[in-house]
């Protein structure tokens, strides 16, 4: 029986299209990883391994410049993944644990905005925004819009965590004379924790990566990362840029898997 | 993706009723005053006055989306004509981020497909290594893929090196690189929700095709295709309007010829045009038209969960 249901969902060619499907997705990352050991001055010639261009990145004449950017990159992330996660908890703790109401979907949509909008169309009103309320430009409003744009990236997974999560046990602590906020923070929050941990987790590597909004409101001489890798590349792409390329991508890579056994962990459970 | 996670689970409850309100503040606030609010005054400066060297004056005036849609010759006095530039760089960007989506279905569906029949256990594996490019930085991604695709690239090496052809492919700065681009950077987003509509569809429903002996691609093109159409859309779309509004991939693949309609309103903003209200008005054509792709999905997915009972 199972044999014969097997034979008749697959298909030939299937499993050529997806090992193809993750070369396409892999292949260009692997490569730039693979040329940022490349010893040689120019991108083109392989010259055989070595970390020049990572020194380069922390001691070469640019390093001053990738060390601002990268202080600026990873605390605007810190603050606005911290922020953007606890007003997606709050927000979550309402949709979920709040009831029926007429705002729902309103406050649904306007969580899931900045998803929905191109974020082309953010960045240039946030500039706006910004322009015509008279406010400098510069690390604030990177910052204020980070928090704004992560809200819906840190909410999804600790929404998703929480409706799995039964109310009894809250219920029974309460019935037990815990107030509503120890119910809260002993039963609840605990119970939460991968949830968030995800969600900060992604909202962290969403404000790390954005290009195209703090383009737009980043001030004159403020860069993050991805801006001054930007500003580099315009002028074709550098070996330095493709190892500090390299970093922000392991970067990613190791915060997406220790999200990933996070949420994973807690299945087995 | 989105409305999944607003439909409840079964342990909903109404522990924290009364204090809703202040519990979505903070995000109302926040969303409200630097999302939402921006939006709206994006679409007041698209009828404003520009001013010379960017910023605007506070007159009415329908200058900007004129500009946009109407020609009226070198001195603006001749009778409006349609104005092809922005329409045409407009059309480019639906037909770039069209060839994207159906680059990224034909890939994609197999793909999705493929992972959903696996066993129950190997699936999460799979979609977490289809994923995990997403969150690579997009604008680190379309570098590398510009440097995989160069001239002088590793693609091209590997080409000529196996023989297959002579002299390196020119596949930088053309619509094609554009196109390779953004099915690049969306690619996961086709995979994910037909994945979640594939593994939901009922394979006795194909044991049935398959009993009154219909072929297997009869019973793909018949059965399975239309039972998982509510993912598909969803996945064209996600690929869809992000490529639409994209900036990235035109400007670093494509080259100064092919623009799309993200560089256009880049350049009114950080470039030498500097006219804010048409950066704007150009801003409010490329919303509205992702509004209405929006809500038609939205109208087919109710459609969807109507018939699904």
């Amino acid at each position: 029986m199972a044999h014969v249901n097997n034979d008749i969902k697959t298909y030939t060619g299937f499993r050529a299209i997806t090992l193809l499907c993750l070369v396409v997705l892999y292949a260009p990352l692997v490569i730039v990883t693979i040329y940022s050991f490349n010893a040689s001055q120019s991108i083109t010639n392989w010259e055989g391994i070595s970390l020049r261009w990572y020194a380069d990145v922390f001691t070469g004449p640019e390093s001053g410049k990738f060390k601002t950017a990268a202080f600026n990159s990873f605390t605007i992330a810190i603050i606005a993944a911290t922020a953007s996660t606890a007003i997606a908890t709050l927000a979550a703790t309402a949709m979920v644990r709040g009831g029926t109401f007429k705002l729902r979907t309103v406050s649904f949509g306007l969580i899931s905005l900045p998803l929905m909008v191109p974020e082309i169309v953010t960045a240039v009103a946030t500039l706006i925004f910004f322009n015509a309320i008279g406010f400098t430009r510069g690390y604030m409003t990177i910052l204020v819009a980070h928090i704004a744009f992560c809200i819906p990236f840190a909410y999804l997974p600790i929404s998703a965590r929480m409706q799995g999560i039964e109310d009894s046990f809250e219920q029974a602590a309460m019935d037990l004379y815990a107030t509503r906020r120890q119910a809260f923070t002993r039963i609840l929050m605990p119970l939460m924790a991968p949830g968030i941990i995800s969600g900060f987790l992604l909202a962290f590597i969403v404000s790390l990566d954005d290009f195209i909004i703090t383009n737009f409101v980043k001030g004159a001489g403020v860069e993050t990362l991805p801006t001054a890798i930007f500003g580099s590349v315009k002028q074709g792409i550098k070996p330095n840029i493709m190892a500090i390329s390299t970093m922000l991508l392991s970067v990613s890579v190791v915060m997406v898997t220790i999200s990933y056994f996070v949420s994973k962990s807690d299945n087995t459970k | 993706m989105a409305a999944g996670a607003a439909s409840g689970g079964s342990a909903r409850a109404d522990t924290y009723k009364d204090a809703r309100g202040w519990l979505l503040l903070p995000s109302w606030a926040v969303l409200g005053i630097f999302v939402l609010g921006p939006v709206c005054m994006m679409l007041v400066y698209s009828f404003l006055t520009k001013e010379f060297r960017g910023g605007v004056i506070w007159e009415f005036s329908l200058a900007a989306y004129d500009q946009f849609f109407f020609d009226r010759g070198l001195f603006g006095d001749e009778p409006p004509a349609i104005e092809w530039t922005y329409i045409t760089i407009f059309w480019r960007s639906i037909w770039q981020a069209g060839a994207a989506t159906l680059l990224s279905l034909l890939i994609g569906f197999p793909t999705a497909y493929f992972i959903a029949t696996r066993p129950e256990n190997a699936r999460p594996m799979w979609v977490f290594l289809i994923t995990i490019p997403y969150w690579v930085n997009l604008l680190i991604r379309t570098v590398s893929m510009k440097f995989l695709l160069r001239d002088q690239g590793p693609l091209n090496d590997f080409l000529i090196g196996t023989g297959l052809i002579d002299s390196p492919i020119h596949i930088v700065n053309t619509n094609f690189a554009v196109q390779l681009g953004l099915f690049y950077s969306y690619l996961p987003f086709m995979v994910l929700p037909v994945y979640a509509a594939v593994e939901r569809y009922n394979f006795s429903l194909s044991e049935a095709a398959a009993d009154l002996y219909a072929s297997k691609w009869t019973t793909l093109r018949r059965i399975v295709l239309p039972a998982v159409k509510p993912g598909v859309v969803a996945g064209c779309i996600l690929v869809f309007v992000p490529s639409m509004g994209s900036f990235l991939a035109p400007d670093l693949l494509g080259g100064a010829k092919n623009f799309m309609i993200g560089s256009l309103i880049e350049e009114q903003f950080k470039g030498n045009a500097g006219n804010w209200p048409f950066g704007a008005a150009a801003s409010m054509v490329l919303l509205t038209m992702v509004l209405i792709i929006l809500m038609f999905s939205a109208r087919q997915q109710a459609k969807a969960d109507k018939a699904g009972g």
